[in-house]
């Protein structure tokens, strides 16, 4: 494991997730799952998470010893490899491990999702192959949907697959893919026909693939984002994943469960950020008392509590839908999407300002968190798809 | 080798508490296995992984909600579970010499080659139990253990005392008590999680195996005095005035 040098120590809430750690619609497994998740995130992901974001550092071990917990397959059934929980222990679990450190549980997520279209629609052979180097962290999968000319207009991609004897041979650039250039497989979404998306598997090593620079972003700096550029890169057909054609349905579907994680994920951040505000309106004296005795500040801090709670429930009801597949499922995860990661955003970004001049110095930690949810407003389908999803199913 | 690990539920470490009349209020508080005890089910876990002991089996005293601290032990490694239920409150009035004749009534019950506990519980800080049950039983104990060894039916045990390391043999079977540098106890995985809801948990009302005297009564709780500044004093006579006086040391 490389060593981080120059570890500053951060501040540790004292009585973090505590006080807003509603559990409602959860059982007691449920509770269980969560105690374990948050203790792990508190323990091994809280002290480190600023210097991995300093440091643009990628915790490979921590990433291991989350899958081991069986963290990498949450919703995959047991008999396709999985631990075969729920997308609302998903849920909870993505909510407390973001606590510790929302970049890499995003990676965890992206483990996933390709775990569960491996699982659901790959070829037993596939399964099998891949499966458990997901759960054992092992193999570290990218999936690859964006291009530079098709972002929300995803249809609109140009990477093509070419039959060609048993294989197929794949030209195109990826965009916007985390895990990009560390990744051991890549999941490329692909047309292999004027009509058809399908998606295709392309391991790390194949000659063609290569890949841009690791972008710099304004956060998420401990997952490398790369482009993935495909040129000639040939694979055989049994690389398909599912069926031709099958590719966006595909897609749809892991992109709901995507959603959540991704909801939940904001979710975990917002509620740090709530309770570094905390300590620090209760430490913090101007003009001879507590921040936290002065009106204003209280009726913002309310409103900041309020608004993590209301996204926490929305979050979590729209996972529920999702669990019994139910047929505003859709409509419901992009309302969940679109408030939780705006609100959370807001949360955080408001927690900033609250610390004054302090929320803008990287050791109080607040300004990470606001960088880093500042893309879940973007990424797993942009808000506006989502109030354009929301507003189709209401409205037509 | 069969062990008994006994654990108690406890109000969490972490929260802060408040005092009622009657006692700590437990409305609502966040509750979890008392962490000398999580350290005892650990160490049997890892002498399971030795392969030294064979089965392991939790026993927990209390209401309903104190399954979840067996759930948690099956989850970390415990191969069974027995839930002793009372209504009675866990940390007033359940106390140690009862808790240790329902323990030796067990021990008599499954024949347990060894018991392992935590060496006291973080609501009440008896520090009792363990050495109680070894009483009653007639059995060596080792307490405050930071080290167990099991070779050919023999223990040793160092244990933490005032004065430093203290190195103890005996011939199982016997009950060791847990101290904090025993061990760090491992994160449970899900998969283990949810193996726990298949293990077997026995439930036996307590007044088949015992009963609860409530021989030590609770006649007051408050919480401790508000910190008060400090002051510097000029010298030694007048810091002798304070600590004879004020801080009533002598």
């Amino acid at each position: 494991m490389q060593i981080i040098r120059n570890r500053i120590s951060y501040h540790i809430p004292r009585f973090g997730f505590k006080y807003l750690c509603d559990t409602t619609f959860l059982n007691e497994e449920h509770l269980q799952i969560q105690k374990v998740a948050l203790d792990f995130a508190k323990e091994k992901m809280l002290p480190y998470a600023s210097d991995w974001d300093k440091n643009n550092y990628l915790p490979s071990q921590v990433l291991k010893e989350l899958s081991e917990m069986g963290f990498a397959t949450i919703y995959v059934k047991q008999e396709l490899g999985g631990v075969g929980l729920d997308h609302l222990s998903a849920s909870v679990i993505f909510e407390a491990l973001s606590y510790g450190d929302i970049t890499t549980t995003a990676t965890l997520a992206v483990q996933n999702l390709c775990a569960y279209l491996l699982a659901n629609y790959g070829t037993e052979e596939q399964r099998k192959v891949w499966i458990p180097r997901i759960n054992s962290f092992d193999a570290l999968v990218a999936y690859c949907l964006t291009e530079p000319n098709s972002g929300s207009d995803n249809k609109n991609m140009e990477t093509y697959a070419k039959k060609d004897g048993k294989d197929y041979i794949i030209n195109g650039i990826k965009c916007f893919i985390s895990g990009g250039s560390v990744s051991d497989l890549y999941l490329i979404v692909c047309k292999t026909s004027e009509k058809d998306v399908s998606s295709i598997l392309v391991e790390k090593d194949t000659p063609g693939l290569s890949f841009g620079k690791v972008e710099d972003k304004m956060g998420w700096h401990a997952s490398p984002t790369t482009r993935v550029i495909l040129e000639n890169v040939r694979v055989p057909q049994s690389n398909l994943v599912g069926k031709e054609g099958q590719g966006f349905k595909m897609g749809m579907s892991a992109l709901d469960g995507g959603r959540i994680n991704i909801s939940s994920c904001s979710l975990g951040g917002a509620s740090l950020a709530l309770d570094l505000a905390k300590d620090y309106l209760q430490d913090r004296k101007q003009f001879g008392q507590q921040l936290s005795n002065f009106q204003g500040l209280q009726f913002k801090f309310a409103d900041m509590a309020a608004s993590l709670v209301t996204s926490r429930l929305i979050v979590r009801q729209a996972a529920m839908k999702l669990d019994e597949n139910q047929i505003d499922k859709s409509l419901y995860v992009s309302m969940a999407k679109t408030y939780a990661t705006d609100s959370c955003f807001d949360v955080a970004n408001d927690a900033l300002q609250l610390h004054g001049g302090y929320g803008y110095l990287r050791e109080y930690q607040i300004e990470r968190i606001v960088r880093d949810l500042r893309v879940h407003k973007i990424l797993e389908g942009t808000n506006e798809i989502m109030r354009m999803i929301i507003a189709r199913n209401l409205l037509k | 080798m069969k062990v008994l690990v006994a654990v108690k539920r406890v109000v969490d470490s972490g929260i802060k508490v408040r005092v009622k009349p009657d006692g700590i209020d437990l409305q609502g508080v966040k509750m979890t296995i008392n962490p000398f005890c999580e350290i005892a089910v650990e160490e049997a876990v890892r002498l399971k992984e030795k392969k030294l002991i064979a089965e392991i089996v939790a026993v927990t005293i209390g209401p309903k909600q104190g399954a979840e601290s067996l759930r948690h032990a099956l989850a970390l490694g415990a191969d069974k579970a027995i839930h002793v239920t009372t209504e009675a409150r866990i940390d007033q009035a359940v106390q140690p010499l009862d808790v240790a004749n329902i323990l030796a009534k067990l021990v008599e019950r499954d024949n347990y080659n060894l018991v392992l506990m935590g060496k006291q519980s973080i609501d009440d800080d008896f520090n009792q139990t363990g050495q109680m049950l070894a009483g009653l039983l007639d059995w060596p104990q080792a307490t405050f253990a930071s080290n167990i060894q099991i070779t050919d039916g023999i223990a040793q045990v160092i244990r933490e005392i005032d004065g430093g390391l203290q190195t103890v043999k005996f011939k199982l079977p016997g009950v060791i008590t847990c101290d904090l540098r025993l061990n760090q106890p491992r994160f449970a995985s899900v998969p283990n999680i949810m193996k726990a809801k298949s293990k077997p948990l026995e439930t036996i009302p307590l007044d088949k195996l015992g009963k609860l005297h409530n021989s030590i009564q609770i006649t007051k709780t408050e919480a401790p005095a508000i910190r008060k500044g400090g002051a510097i004093v000029e010298n030694v006579d007048v810091l002798i005035q304070k600590l004879r006086n004020e801080a009533k040391l002598f």
